[in-house]
């Protein structure tokens, strides 16, 4: 008796000092969720708490509420919660699959003046259908990460985004740097990374061969440009990567593909900016990082990362679309580009960080993102479009028949499309 | 016969002590088969504005359909067979007959399964979903070669512990420690070992044959991708099923053994006459469980290959949770779910039949 007395003492204490508690901190406050999915990284989550706190105090309107997710299970969290009729006011979203959401209904669009973003990079403004969805507080970019002198070695040009190298180049100084025999593979695809690395990375190389992933004048067929005759030429050039051995294939060891251009086992390495600094640290003034080869259409790279954006089951869309503006300020956006790396998406911002300044160590990087970025397709089908593309690009690397398993890749895009309507309202 | 205390004769207690179970196996597994049946004949999605409509068996038809396709090769002006560099004849592309051409409606769209010759023709049979003729494939030899190897291979082990030796309890546990380990973590070491560069396999037979061996790329080549998949899953679950053989090994009796010694009996008599009668029952729940378990395989391909190289490693469980998860196609994958279900209910039911008591 005794125990369940004081079991009820404490309970009774602790449920009025939470009401206590509650009632100041929301006074004459409406209280806004804000999910997003970087848990578990200390630094970005320092600078989303300033962001938030900030904004709690800057106003006596709103409060946000942050709840971070780790980035493996956050779509599946909020696929869950949408057919749960539980999501948050504000929610992060990968650029794209935003307009999927927006296809759903998840999403409402932003209540922002776009002037505000008029001068933003083109890549993390969340269009579709017309309206902007959501917003990106940074982007990023891909290069080839090589040394000067791997390249001086064999008598390469250094290019630049004025005068990318060409195929016939690009080619031929594969072929040189696997000559000497010194690397393990000449070109670092990063074929470890499996998921959206591939469409993220690879469909740009696609595009600039004059292909894509589907037909962007109407978003409704596949067929014609993901196996058409310049597609086809894309996939016989990658294949030819794999044959020739310029490449390391499927089943690269993600430990390689980690330290591999560091540790001299390859000559070059397609990635992001988000590896620039551990090049610059291990190779100082001889790391460069070089605009994407032309195949034909001029040079490519993917843009679009995580975005903000706000549910439509929010009750106060204004809200929620004042604290995405509050984000918006330079000094955040530097913040977040000094802390984990990105790019930050205005020159005013950029100036004010440590890597992105004029001048400075990563200024390529926003350079690249502005001369060279296109966005993903811009439709709610792009998921499976990005799914279908990854396997018909492992495929190919594997030594698939090219024309055969474009056509697969096409079809199983056009046959989703169908399925959809047309992903059409 | 009326002994039957109060509990077990009224039918109410029963079933409010049995509820939290079936109550649970209602609602995870009895309701979600259910509506993978009912989803099965829609077009429902997991996501999407549009709401589900009745298509009857489409979804099924889309991944069953096969058809034949045969192909004259071809001939040059004055009517001679072309042939290619290996002196076989050359054939035109199938695309030309599956893409677009009304004179073939029975093959628009599909794609080549396998082909053979036929005289001086091609016979190509075609699949509308390769893919999952191919998990299918893969399946099915999962299962034929894994059910029996972990089988024999735990019956084996379960002979070896069985014995009563000084510290035989360490046996027992280090036989059963991959089971306890979590077959996404064991997948992850064993692509290291598999790795076709530095892996631990390469390095070893490289030891073992003085650097004869030349290194095998294990899990990215088609012809042993698959192959290691069964190697690392049959020695992952092989202590579970060595734990119920052992089990049913310690209820048979010990006399059993005294009176085929007493006979003057063999070790391979022994094992013939007493053992293995008395683990009858056993056996059958054994073989049952590997074969469920063997047709679920799911973790180690999607940690390990993805399905790939070139297919050569889809299985059905990896495609439906692909198709109706990755690719956001709850019908598809419910439908994929649907087949395996069927198949797995034929095969168990042949094995009742083919084990039962025929006395």
């Amino acid at each position: 008796m005794k125990i369940t007395k004081k079991l009820a003492l404490t309970m009774l204490s602790a449920s009025v000092l939470g009401s206590a508690f509650v009632s100041t901190s929301a006074f004459a406050k409406t209280d806004l969720s804000l999910w997003y999915h970087g848990a578990g990284n200390k630094v970005e989550a320092k600078v989303i708490n300033q962001i938030v706190n900030d904004f709690n105090n800057s106003q006596d309107d709103w409060n946000v509420v942050l709840e971070s997710f780790p980035q493996g299970s956050y779509n599946d969290s909020v696929v869950a919660a949408a057919l749960a009729n539980n999501l948050p006011d504000i929610l992060d979203v990968d650029g794209p699959v935003m307009p999927n959401w927006a296809w759903a209904g998840y999403l409402r669009p932003l209540l922002i003046d776009e002037a505000k973003i008029a001068d933003f990079l083109p890549g993390v403004k969340g269009y579709w259908d017309g309206k902007l969805y959501s917003i990106g507080l940074w982007d990023s970019a891909v290069a080839m990460m090589t040394r000067r002198s791997t390249l001086n070695e064999v008598g390469a040009r250094i290019p630049t985004i004025d005068s990318p190298w060409t195929e016939e180049e690009f080619n031929d100084v594969l072929k040189k740097l696997k000559a000497t025999g010194k690397y393990d593979y000449p070109l670092d695809l990063g074929m470890a990374e499996s998921g959206e690395w591939f469409p993220y990375a690879f469909s740009p190389f696609l595009q600039s061969f004059g292909g894509d992933l589907i037909d962007r004048s109407t978003y409704k067929t596949a067929e014609g440009t993901l196996n058409g005759p310049e597609a086809i030429a894309f996939g016989e050039w990658w294949q030819s990567l794999f044959v020739n051995g310029y490449a390391p294939g499927n089943s690269q060891d993600p430990a390689d593909h980690e330290t591999g251009l560091l540790e001299g086992k390859y000559a070059m390495q397609w990635y992001g900016n988000w590896a620039a600094l551990k090049n610059l640290n291990k190779f100082g003034d001889d790391a460069l990082f070089l605009p994407a080869p032309d195949f034909g259409h001029g040079p490519k790279i993917g843009a679009a990362s995580w975005q903000f954006g706000v549910s439509s089951a929010s009750k106060h869309p204004q809200g929620a679309s004042d604290f995405i503006e509050f984000a918006l300020q330079d000094k955040y956006l530097a913040a977040f580009s000094d802390s984990i790396g990105v790019i930050p998406p205005t020159q005013s911002a950029a100036a004010l960080t440590k890597n992105y300044r004029q001048g400075g160590a990563l200024a390529v990087f926003y350079a690249l993102s502005k001369a060279q970025a296109l966005v993903r397709p811009v439709t709610p089908g792009y998921i499976v479009e990005a799914k279908v593309f990854e396997k018909a690009l492992a495929d190919i690397a594997d030594g698939a028949d090219v024309a055969d398993t474009l056509d697969s890749a096409a079809d199983e895009i056009n046959a989703d499309i169908e399925k959809n309507r047309g992903y059409s309202r | 016969m009326k002994k039957n205390s109060i509990l077990t004769r009224h039918n109410t207690t029963g079933w409010l002590f049995a509820s939290p179970g079936f109550g649970l196996m209602l609602l995870f597994i009895v309701i979600p088969f259910i509506l993978a049946i009912a989803f099965s004949l829609t077009n429902q999605r997991l996501m999407s504005p549009n709401a589900a409509e009745f298509v009857g068996l489409e979804n099924y038809t889309n991944m069953l359909d096969v058809g034949i396709l045969v192909v004259d090769p071809e001939i040059d002006a004055s009517g001679n067979i072309l042939v290619d560099k290996n002196g076989d004849n050359k054939y035109p592309r199938l695309r030309k007959f599956t893409r677009n051409n009304p004179d073939y409606p029975n093959v628009q769209g599909m794609k080549e399964w396998f082909s053979f010759s036929w005289g001086e023709q091609k016979v190509a049979i075609m699949a509308s979903d390769l893919v999952f003729m191919k998990a299918l494939v893969n399946t099915l030899t999962f299962v034929a070669f894994v059910a029996p190897i972990q089988g024999a291979l735990a019956l084996i082990l379960a002979l070896l512990i069985n014995q009563p030796l000084r510290g035989i309890q360490i046996f027992r546990s280090i036989y059963f420690m991959p089971v306890v380990v979590s077959i996404v973590v064991v997948s992850l070491l064993w692509r290291f070992i598999y790795d076709g560069q530095n892996g631990l396999l390469n390095s070893v037979l490289n030891t073992l044959t003085f650097g004869h061996f030349k290194a095998v790329d294990w899990l990215g080549n088609q012809d042993t991708a698959l192959g290691s998949i069964m190697a690392m899953s049959i020695w992952q679950a092989v202590g579970f099923h060595m734990i119920i053989w052992l089990s049913g090994l310690q209820t048979i009796s010990p006399t059993l053994y005294e009176a085929a010694k007493i006979e003057g009996a063999s070790p391979w008599q022994t094992f013939r006459y007493v053992t293995w009668p008395g683990l009858r029952n056993t056996a059958v729940l054994v073989v049952i469980v590997i074969t469920m378990q063997a047709f679920s395989l799911f973790a180690q391909i999607d940690v390990m290959t993805s399905g790939g190289p070139l297919d050569s490693t889809q299985t059905i469980v990896y495609q439906a949770v692909e198709r109706g998860y990755g690719k956001q196609d709850i019908s598809g994958g419910s439908a994929m779910s649907v087949v395996l279900f069927l198949l797995v209910l034929s095969i168990s039911l042949l094995q009742r039949y083919l084990t039962r008591e025929k006395n």
